[in-house]
């Protein structure tokens, strides 16, 4: 085949590009200029795309003998991911930029450009597996990506490889290290690539300014604060709320209510939710029938719990757990797996999250 | 492998590569007393005067350098600084805004830190500085520390008559600098005839090595120095004479301008064979800069307008990008214009300064042939330019 192997800069997109070249392939190595504002070097693990990353990057393509390049998708990268994720604080909800990118960005602008100029796939170095166009989770569970994957269409699959999903990040260092390719120790790649100091709450400020509104307590039915910006509110967070309350009770929020920026918080036996709704969903093979058993994941990093799978008159999804989950913010993704705790739990689609009840 | 990049840099030459290596063969610090260094010293000063005789200047004009980066960097700073503090008024440089990077960044720079106003000379549609518009952005010239013209432009091949420029900017005292990096063994380039008070070229463009640069400078240019230490050039210019690459540089220069005209004239029959091919694959590509026939003042006399193996063509509805790696994967070597560091392709700020708008800048091409050009090169173009555009606009031109 005749693959784009999209090089980060980092350790994981070298391996990648590296093991695709050895299973024989066509590989040409990309960079994807993402920022508008490039920086010369990155610091720590925060940031992306520098100048370094893109150096780092040339630096393993060189060695493998394969062409590279830059592609400046800075624009498209603006609009459909540090735009949306924007407009989606403003709206009250909690996004995943890097399930957008991959949506959008990787799986959609990369994925189309290259099989334009000719390619048959783009080579990624995501931890998750896939094989015979099932999507299914990485050997790492530590390292495990499919979630920020769940959202890719079966085109979007039959464009794409992971050879990295049936090895742990630790084997991954080991390769670049037996290779001498010097990303072999660079940090992992943390938060958001687009906010290099970590501060999302400040970003989001510069981008929208202050929105107040009020704090209110569902246990009192009170207004106890005042807030500069629901933005810096994820559903089910409990630090930084700013407000005391007269019964020494830790608070959550429960609510962010965009128009009138109202903010809910209440008290631990106020947060689970039963049941969640999505907006219509995305499958990664053929839409399965409905209703089914399956397991829910609502967040990056969170457990999958069982539920039931209903077809909602919207054409969303209603998800009805089988017990009580926290903090389940809408915008974010709810990635459906089938266990197998053989070949790897597979990827079965998702859905937005729009409401919980 | 099809090399149509030589404005980026060229092969070496095999008369450049044997002297070279004689020379690396020997010890001796040009700036040593004993024998050794003597007969370093002595190498380096025949070097000076073959390219003195190849420029047109003489040999104590000859400042040796890192290559056309510091060359320009030298000149338009140096002759900055030290007019400036001859006379504190002089605080305007004056330049094109397609000059080459070593000298628009050295006056944005000076411009960012060091309070120098810049005036920009309008370029006219072909990337070219006429007199009328050196004269108007050059005033009375009393605040002008220093202009700087370009003589031939590396990306779309426009040649600017230097002799009529100099003329202009001496018309109210002020001195020209000239980034002469692609037009020395293209075009006839004579530095006292030009009367130009400062020249930058370099070796490698002309089949020279890298690394080897000259700033002509006339004797009685005031010029301050970048780099501070033994003084070695004329104290404008510091550093361990690199005789090797002096004596590649000299050679490199002597061949090419001793046969230029022959060269010329072969390479540029071949460039318009590959436009017109270019032409005739894909009906709608526009070629950037003069007319491939263009001549300065019109004459045979005044020389070419245009460098006689640049082709810069834009590809509408394909990304330069996109063409660069296509070719690129069929072993036609060439170039968007100007590389960035990063390798992230802007678009041309020459062709934007000639008033081309960014998609037609975005969507070009530059194949730059030289002394290593065959008729084979061209065919090879030829035989997959029209697939490759086709593929190009199939993936479209982005949203930047």
């Amino acid at each position: 085949m005749r693959v784009v192997a999209a090089m980060s800069g980092g350790v994981d997109s070298a391996v990648a590009a590296a093991l695709a070249v050895d299973a024989g392939h066509d590989v040409t190595g990309v960079h994807l200029a993402l920022s508008q504002d490039r920086r010369a070097m990155r610091s720590g693990s925060r940031g992306c795309c520098t100048v370094e990353d893109a150096d780092d990057a040339r630096r393993v393509a060189g060695e493998l003998g394969i062409p590279f390049y830059v592609w400046d998708l800075a624009a498209e990268f603006s609009e459909d991911v540090v735009d949306d994720f924007v407009a989606e604080y403003a709206a009250g909800r909690t996004p995943n930029p890097c399930l957008r990118c991959n949506e959008k960005i990787k799986f959609t602008a990369v994925l189309d450009r290259a099989l334009a100029l000719g390619f048959d796939a783009v080579v990624t170095g995501h931890h998750a597996r896939l094989a015979d166009g099932e999507l299914r989770r990485s050997v790492d569970p530590a390292k495990d990506q499919s979630y920020v994957l769940g959202v890719l269409t079966p085109r979007q699959l039959a464009g794409a490889a992971f050879p990295l999903g049936g090895m742990t990040k630790q084997r991954v260092r080991a390769i670049a290290a037996e290779r001498g390719y010097a990303v072999a120790t660079k940090p992992d790649s943390h938060d958001i690539c687009f906010i290099p100091d970590g501060d999302t709450r400040g970003f989001l400020a510069r981008r929208l300014g202050a929105l107040p509104g009020p704090v209110v307590d569902a246990a009192t039915g009170t207004t106890v604060g005042e807030h500069q910006g629901a933005y810096g509110f994820t559903v089910g967070q409990r630090r930084g709320l700013g407000v005391a309350t007269v019964d020494q009770r830790p608070r959550y929020v429960l609510d962010i209510e965009p128009v009138s920026r109202t903010v809910t918080i209440g008290t631990a036996d106020q947060t689970g939710v039963g049941e969640v709704r999505t907006a219509p969903p995305t499958w990664t093979a053929a839409a399965p029938e409905l209703p089914l058993r399956a397991e829910v994941q609502l967040r990056a990093h969170g457990a999958a719990v069982p539920c039931e799978v209903r077809a909602a008159g919207d054409g969303g999804l209603r998800l009805l757990l089988d017990g009580q989950q926290r903090g389940v913010a809408p915008g974010q993704s709810a990635v459906l797996y089938d266990p197998d705790p053989v070949r790897g739990d597979r990827v079965l689609g998702q859905g937005t999250v729009l409401g919980t009840a | 492998m099809t090399y149509l990049d030589h404005a980026a840099t060229t092969p070496m030459l095999p008369e450049v590569l044997a002297a070279m290596a004689e020379q690396w063969g020997r010890v001796g610090n040009a700036s040593s007393l004993h024998a050794s260094g003597r007969a370093a010293r002595r190498t380096a000063e025949q070097a000076r005067e073959r390219l003195a005789a190849s420029l047109g200047a003489r040999p104590s004009e000859v400042l040796f350098t890192g290559g056309g980066t510091e060359s320009d960097n030298l000149a338009v700073k140096g002759i900055a600084w030290a007019r400036r503090e001859a006379d504190p008024r002089r605080r305007r440089v004056v330049v094109s805004p397609a000059e080459h990077h070593a000298v628009l960044d050295s006056v944005e720079w000076l411009a960012e830190h060091d309070g120098v106003e810049i005036t920009w000379v309008d370029v006219d549609p072909h990337g070219r500085v006429t007199p009328a518009a050196l004269r108007a952005a050059l005033g009375d010239g009393e605040d002008v520390s220093v202009a700087s013209v370009m003589w031939a432009n590396n990306e779309i091949g426009a040649v600017s008559d230097l002799a009529a420029l100099a003329d202009v900017a001496h018309a109210v005292g002020v001195p020209l600098h000239t980034d002469a990096v692609q037009a020395v063994g293209q075009v006839p380039v004579d530095f006292a005839a030009s009367g130009v008070d400062a020249l930058t070229m370099t070796g490698h463009k002309l089949g020279g090595p890298m690394g080897a640069g000259l700033l002509v400078l006339r004797r009685d240019a005031d010029c301050m120095p970048l780099l501070h230490g033994g003084g070695q050039e004329r104290d404008v210019r510091s550093g361990t004479l690199d005789v090797p690459a002096i004596v590649g540089l000299a050679t490199a220069t002597a061949l090419a301008v001793d046969g230029r005209e022959d060269r010329a004239e072969r390479i540029a029959s071949l460039r318009d064979r590959l436009v017109a091919g270019i032409m005739a694959a894909v009906p709608d590509a526009q070629l950037n800069g003069p007319p491939l026939d263009d001549l300065l003042d019109g004459t045979p006399e005044g020389g070419p307008g245009r460098l006689p193996g640049n082709a810069h063509v834009s590809f509408p509805g394909a990304e330069g990008d996109a063409l660069l790696m296509l070719l690129d994967a069929r072993g036609v070597e060439c170039s968007t214009g100007s590389a960035c560091s990063a390798g992230v392709a802007r678009p041309s700020h020459v062709l934007l300064a000639t008033g081309a708008d960014a998609a037609r800048a975005r969507s070009s091409l530059r194949f730059s042939l030289g002394h290593t050009s065959t008729p084979e090169d061209v065919e090879q173009v030829l035989d997959v330019i029209g697939p490759v555009v086709e593929r190009a606009r199939r993936a479209g031109m982005g949203r930047r």
